[in-house]
């Protein structure tokens, strides 16, 4: 017993979406990747993607790659050197933006400024810090206070301390304050209140936040040096330069190790500050 | 009774000698920390103020010098805003430039995050062996910072835009690679089952277990991506991977900081309309994944 045609006609015409999409929708589908594969092969025409160009470069990446094994360097000085400035000013430059976002982030919850153009004003100016890359800033800073691990610093200072100051600002807002009227309910004053019912609730999530940042930094912190901030990325720039092929690759193997421990230590600190991650 | 107490008031200073001896050893840790970081990298009080007026002095050469009466006149009068932004047309072709590495770039980075993360998916049937080898390669894509490979690709494929392309797609299939295949891995395991049950193999397991669920957080994992991508794709042009950042770079090497600080606002300005517009979109088609 098997079904005729007339039997599917008729299911298809009363159950018209067990049958996959309308053929319309299906042209509509089919007509919008179209379009979006058109614009797409546009662009990497355009962005000499399908050039010979292309082809050429891989030939050359080939060569690179080849030119990288072993990895080794005639010199583990600066090396060492630039990776300690690059952890350095990560570190450094997470520290003091957590340090002046901290009292933003107080101002910032409980709308201290009144006046809504000032307040209007301020917002926009911190979104201006916060929208630029630390790389950008590094460019910036390398000119305005010279060559050197202190640009970086500079950098990621200007880069975070707005973010970082609007996630407190969040973190504050979001606390219980329940806690706060308990502490209150025992006559504490006003400092008290924060010391003891705000801010045990809100410190752990700072400084994990804080730590997130950290770890963020160290990656960009890596490339900071092209632009003369310090860091490995002046090193790794050099070598590429020179052709020595060998120290990139061994440079790029440092930096992964690197940035996996310090991944690993952030982890531990982080659960042991806020708990496990669900 | 007051045993009780003493045996007490002795467990709570004993407990108390511990945490203050716990927090006296992080704040020692920590504070050998922060002055080695300081340490190497070059930070004194003397040395931070002194940059600190520097920079104030740069950003008065930064600003523009705008006069409010002349402020819409012509290009040719100084003072107004079309002075100030005299190279406009310029500057928006070149930001033209960024949106579109950066377009094409999330584009083939979602096209081979896509194709890998159902192998990098715990759970879903792949063999382990290949699991984790596609695992440890979407590692290692995401942990080249975009502009160190952009540097190596601009020595093979030569200056302009085609290198920034490469270096953000690779790094936008490591970390998106990463995202998706966690969202395969959370996805409902009863209607891949019934694949299984109709005799389905792998592919259609993926095909029509998998992705129906997976798919609106693909999305806007990528639109989210995008956003960081333009950011990416606009200071990767300081390494000569095309887009606006060669142009801030030349103009800075030229000490012409007003023309910097427009372009600056220029990026800000486009790095938050288009937060804006995605994360409107984001919230449309994942309420769940949209934060």
């Amino acid at each position: 017993m098997s079904l005729t045609r007339a039997e599917i006609g008729a299911a298809r015409a009363r159950y018209p979406g067990a049958f996959g999409a309308h053929p319309l929708m299906r042209a509509a589908r089919f007509g919008a990747i179209l379009l979006a594969a058109t614009i797409v092969i546009a662009l990497a025409r355009h962005l000499d993607l399908l050039s010979l160009k292309f082809i050429a470069g891989f030939a050359n990446i080939g060569a690179i790659l080849q030119a990288m094994w072993p990895p080794a360097a005639e010199t583990m000085g600066p090396i060492a050197r630039s990776l300690a400035e690059t952890v350095g000013m990560a570190f450094a430059g997470t520290f003091f933006a957590a340090l002046i976002a901290l009292p933003l982030g107080f101002l910032g919850a409980r709308l201290v400024i009144r006046n809504r153009p000032a307040h209007f004003a301020l917002r926009r100016l911190f979104d201006f810090f916060r929208g630029i890359p630390a790389l950008i800033w590094a460019l910036v800073f390398a000119r305005a206070v010279g060559l050197g691990p202190m640009t970086g610093v500079l950098a990621f200072i200007a880069a975070d301390f707005a973010a970082l100051a609007k996630l407190y600002a969040e973190a504050i807002e979001s606390a219980d304050t329940r806690a706060l009227d308990g502490v209150r309910s025992t006559g504490a004053a006003g400092l008290a209140t924060l010391r003891f019912g705000l801010l045990p609730q809100v410190l752990p999530v700072m400084l994990s936040q804080a730590l997130y940042f950290f770890e963020s930094n160290v990656r960009s912190a890596s490339i900071l040096g092209i632009v003369g901030a310090g860091g490995i990325g002046g090193v790794l720039q050099e070598a590429i330069r020179f052709n020595q092929w060998h120290e990139v690759a061994l440079i790029l193997i440092i930096l992964f190790v690197a940035v996996f421990a310090l991944d690993q230590i952030s982890r531990v600190l982080r659960e042991a500050l806020i708990g496990r991650a669900p | 009774m007051a045993d009780a107490l003493a045996r007490f008031e002795n467990l709570y200073a004993r407990r108390r000698r511990k945490v203050l001896f716990q927090a006296a050893l992080g704040w020692l840790v920590f504070l050998a920390a922060l002055a080695g970081a300081l340490w190497v990298s070059d930070v004194s009080p003397g040395r931070l103020l002194g940059g600190a007026q520097r920079l104030g002095d740069f950003t008065q050469q930064m600003l523009p010098r705008l006069e409010p009466d002349k402020l819409l006149a012509g290009a040719r009068t100084q003072g107004s805003l079309a002075y100030w932004y005299y190279a406009l047309p310029k500057w928006a072709g070149l930001l033209r430039q960024s949106i579109e590495i950066a377009i094409l770039a999330t584009v083939l980075g979602f096209i081979g995050a896509f194709a890998l993360s159902f192998p990098a998916a715990r759970r879903l049937g792949t063999p382990r062996g290949v699991t984790w080898a596609v695992r440890r390669l979407l590692e290692a894509l995401r942990t080249v910072p975009e502009l160190v490979s952009a540097l190596i690709f601009v020595f093979a494929f030569g200056v302009g835009p085609l290198a920034g392309v490469l270096a953000i797609a690779l790094h936008t299939m490591g970390s998106l690679g990463k995202l998706f295949s966690e969202v395969h891995e959370n996805a409902d395991p009863r209607p891949i089952e019934g694949i299984v049950a109709a005799g389905g193999g792998w592919l259609s397991r993926m095909r029509f277990g998998v992705l129906p669920q997976t798919m609106p957080n693909l999305v806007s994992y990528s639109l989210l991506r995008f956003e960081i991508n333009v950011a990416a794709s606009s200071a990767i042009g300081v390494v000569g991977a095309g887009g606006i950042g060669m142009e801030l770079k030349a103009v800075i090497d030229l000490q012409l900081y007003q023309d910097a600080l427009a372009m600056l606002l220029l990026i800000v300005a486009l790095i938050f309309a288009l937060d804006w517009s995605s994360e409107r979109i984001r919230t449309f088609i994942a309420p769940e994944a949209a934060r």
